[in-house]
């Protein structure tokens, strides 16, 4: 256990590494930032000295040298546009994002297991057939058109939940700016998540259907049956539990599907969470931002892929991680 | 049972929704980089200036000047101007405002990178007495006023000491605000929301005005924009991407105002970097082979106008009935006489973020260049990169538009058209490498040309040398369109510089 997570944060310190460095040398391919920041008619020798004065003209080495050296310190640069720490803006926006990241999951959740395994139960009824149209139609719809569909529907037509922002938040201790006390940032977190949710629910539910029809014909699952025992302990003690490990692992490696989907969502629905300010970033060159979010997600990624790889050895005892050279 | 209450009841608040009648919540697609008015010239700075101060005087609805913080004005001689400024009136924090703001506020435009270009010709401004500054100009300047307009009193006693302006730096002016201006601002998270109070001292109380509250929210995406204004969750919005307007215009209680703007959308031709572009007929084979009317007609759905000069209406160089052209046979007819029957191969690039529906026009004009046998390699880029490559000059043919600060014509012909020069700044913006010494003449003189027959002459001039020169492809000017909710008199306070004047803006009680 413990060089398993040793192994993991050598690896994590390495990934890092690349990812600082890729980021890093994209920088010059975003654009100018000296551009956004000046008006039109600024002349050319005020630019060159703007230029100057942010280090823009040093070489990429020495400007990368400057930027590990404050990043191991914590200090991921300024931000040019909010005037403020780039990891400090960040983190300031990760409460949005997280929020709604987890109401997706917490819908997927809800959604998916009953009917991933009700369409494994009862495959032939016009129920689980409608659940496996409706999630290849999902599947096979982008994101971007989900989102502006219900916006379409439930905020222009319906007017039942607002079509953009975060609504009103409640700041819980001191820290995190909470949208799930109110009403109003209940109802404005309805749509986004809903479409995030939409996104990644069908693969969960066409797993967790064949991952569970393949379960019902072993042999534990007859035995069980022969032993009379209950249908509910049948199918949710024994069957779902060993139906879990495929939709942890695949689960694990969506959390980057979320994320890229986070950026999506959050642009259309005007969610001020982190892949909004990626995408403001990316438009307004401000490069330190951008830089910055790519490590922390990066990060995020790291920390979740070593999550998912401890729960499950929890789930299923007989993976040993050493042994498996995770 | 009770549960079932218990989440109808909480269902039904949840979608109740309270609305405060005087409350405006509009929508924008940017939010000023910051509270310093003076540190990026930027509409969304200059928007956020008419909120928060007042300018010394503005465009008012005749195009003619309207006083607001000088009550008027006098001409002491070619290079002096006399300003009597408005009496009691206080800024925000309670300072009263008297001429020695004003002259530290010019002061500061003055030092201004991005504002210093325009006050360069200032030489200085004194006060008079309290109420009365006198401006001076280096030179005889037929555009003092024009540049008024831009200057916003600035709270001296609270500013001095602490005034700093850096770029995208963290000073006290980019982070706190006093202004004499009809709303004060109560609340700012950068990036996603701006709240401001009608200020109560608010000197002008003739003002139909009668917003309580403001919520500004940047919103990027058009589509979302829209969205916004349908659901009811804001009440106006600016712009509208013109393939949107159909449809808001079906909606009931959705009104949509459009105004011709300013900002011409051109095309510049490199000479130096293609010989071809040096002979007049392949320019103007050019200017016949694109047709304009039917690019405004198609791609911008009839929101602009199309262009064969680069001085929109109002502005003074504008000459009536210099109209586009389109005619393909005369456009073939030319390249055969200048050689170029068969045709050549050249690079162009425009933005595809930056304008209205910029890479479809771009691709348009690829395709129209085509039937001259002209081979167009369009490369698009977002505006992040497009400007740099401008800057590099690029590629052969090159898209820009432009929006005069000054309202004046002069200005697109020094930023556009002038000798490219480094030292003067003239011709920052000419990726033509189109160069005339007459013209360069002629806008030297008309900075200074105060007889305003004489100036028109001049600048008429100019223009009508560039439309026989075929220097460069005018486009088309973009319009404006604003939408907003019907009981929101916007039209009122509208005008083609985009900046509207929200203190005068009156809603009807629904």
């Amino acid at each position: 256990m413990v060089i398993f997570i040793l192994r993991r944060l050598l690896q994590a310190c390495f990934v890092m590494i690349i990812i600082s460095l890729i980021s890093f040398a994209i920088q010059d391919k975003l654009g100018d930032p000296v551009q956004q920041m000046v008006g039109m008619t600024v002349s050319q020798q005020e630019r060159d000295q703007l230029r100057n004065e942010l280090g823009l003209n040093d070489s990429f080495l020495s400007q990368y040298w400057r930027f590990a050296q404050g990043a191991i310190q914590g200090d991921l640069g300024t931000s040019y546009y909010y005037k403020e720490p780039a990891l400090d803006v960040i983190l300031d926006k990760l409460p949005a994002t997280l929020e709604l990241a987890f109401s997706a999951i917490f819908i997927i959740i809800i959604v998916a297991i009953p009917c991933g395994v009700w369409a494994a139960i009862k495959p032939k009824h016009p129920v689980s057939r409608l659940i496996m149209v409706v999630s290849s139609i999902g599947l096979s719809i982008p994101i971007f058109i989900v989102a502006i569909l219900l916006v379409y529907v439930f905020s222009i037509e319906l007017n039942l939940a607002p079509s953009f922002g975060r609504g009103e938040t409640t700041n819980i201790f001191g820290v995190w700016e909470s949208g799930f006390f109110t009403k109003d940032g209940l109802r404005h977190l309805l749509l986004p998540s809903m479409a995030l949710a939409i996104a990644l629910m069908p693969i969960f539910i066409r797993l967790i259907r064949a991952e569970m029809m393949e379960v019902l014909q072993s042999e534990y699952i007859r035995f069980a049956w022969s032993k009379g025992l209950s249908a509910p302990r049948i199918y949710f003690k024994h069957a779902l539990k060993n139906t879990m490990l495929p939709v942890i692992t695949v689960g694990g490696i969506q959390a980057g599907t979320l994320v890229a989907y986070t950026i999506l969502t959050e642009t259309i629905f005007q969610w001020p969470g982190m892949g909004f300010l990626f995408m403001d970033a990316v438009n307004r060159v401000d490069t330190p931002l951008v830089s910055a979010y790519l490590i922390v997600v990066g990060g995020i990624f790291v920390v979740t892929n070593t999550l998912v790889d401890l729960i499950y050895g929890l789930v299923n005892p007989t993976v040993r991680l050493a042994s498996h050279g995770l | 049972m009770k549960i079932k209450v218990i989440i109808a009841c909480g269902l039904a608040l949840l979608f109740c929704q309270n609305a405060l009648s005087t409350t405006l919540k509009m929508a924008f697609d940017a939010d000023p980089i910051s509270l310093d008015p003076h540190e990026q010239l930027s509409e969304s700075t200059l928007q956020f200036s008419h909120i928060v101060f007042d300018p010394l005087l503005r465009w008012g609805k005749d195009s003619q000047f309207e006083a607001r913080l000088a009550t008027h004005w006098q001409r002491i001689d070619g290079q002096t101007m006399r300003f009597f400024l408005r009496k009691q009136v206080s800024f925000s924090s309670g300072n009263p405002f008297t001429a020695d703001d004003v002259v530290y506020t010019i002061e500061r435009l003055k030092r201004s990178p991005d504002f210093r270009a325009m006050f360069d010709t200032i030489a200085s401004a004194t006060a008079i007495d309290t109420h009365t500054l006198d401006v001076k100009t280096t030179y005889n300047n037929p555009l003092l006023l024009n540049m008024m307009t831009y200057v916003f009193p600035l709270d001296k006693t609270f500013y001095q000491h602490q005034d700093q302006i850096i770029k995208y730096g963290d000073t006290f002016a980019s982070r706190n605000v006093s202004g004499t201006g009809p709303f004060i601002l109560t609340n700012r998270k950068l990036g996603s929301r701006m709240e401001f109070d009608r200020n109560p001292n608010y000197w002008d109380t003739d003002s139909a005005g009668n917003v309580e509250h403001i919520v500004l929210t940047p919103i990027h995406a058009d589509s979302t924009r829209l969205a916004a204004l349908l659901s009811g969750d804001v009440d106006f919005i600016s712009p509208v991407s013109p393939i949107d307007v159909e449809r808001a215009k079906k909606v009931a209680g959705i009104q949509l105002v459009t105004m011709p703007g300013t900002r011409i959308l051109l095309m510049h031709m490199n000479q130096e970097r293609r010989k071809e572009f040096q002979d007049v007929r392949v320019r103007k084979a050019i200017n016949l082979a694109i047709n304009k009317p039917l690019i405004v007609d198609k791609i911008l759905k009839g929101y602009a106008t199309p262009a064969g000069q680069l001085s929109p209406d109002r502005f003074l160089g504008h000459i009536n009935g210099l109209e586009p052209e389109y005619n393909l046979e005369k456009a073939r007819l030319l390249m055969q006489e200048a050689g170029y029957e068969e045709g050549f191969r050249i690079s162009m690039m425009a933005p595809n973020n930056r304008y209205m529906n910029d890479e479809k026009v771009a691709q348009a004009i690829a395709a129209m260049l085509a039937r001259i046998n002209i081979t167009v390699d369009l490369k698009t880029l977002p505006k992040a990169q497009y400007f740099k490559e401008f800057d590099r000059r690029s590629a052969d043919m090159m898209m820009l538009g432009w929006q005069s600060d000054t309202v004046d014509s002069n200005n697109l012909f020094e930023f556009i058209i002038a000798c490219e020069d480094t030292n003067t700044g003239l011709g920052a913006y000419n990726a033509g490498a189109y160069c005339r010494p007459s013209i360069d003449d002629d806008i030297r003189q008309s900075n200074r040309e105060m007889n305003p027959e004489r100036r028109l002459r001049l600048l008429q001039r100019i223009e009508k040398t560039l439309y026989d020169d075929a220097a460069i492809v005018p486009l088309y000017w973009q319009s404006l369109v604003w939408a907003a909710k019907d009981n929101i008199h916007i039209k009122d306070i509208l005008n083609d510089q985009n900046f509207p004047y929200l203190g005068d803006l009156s809603i009807d009680a629904k």
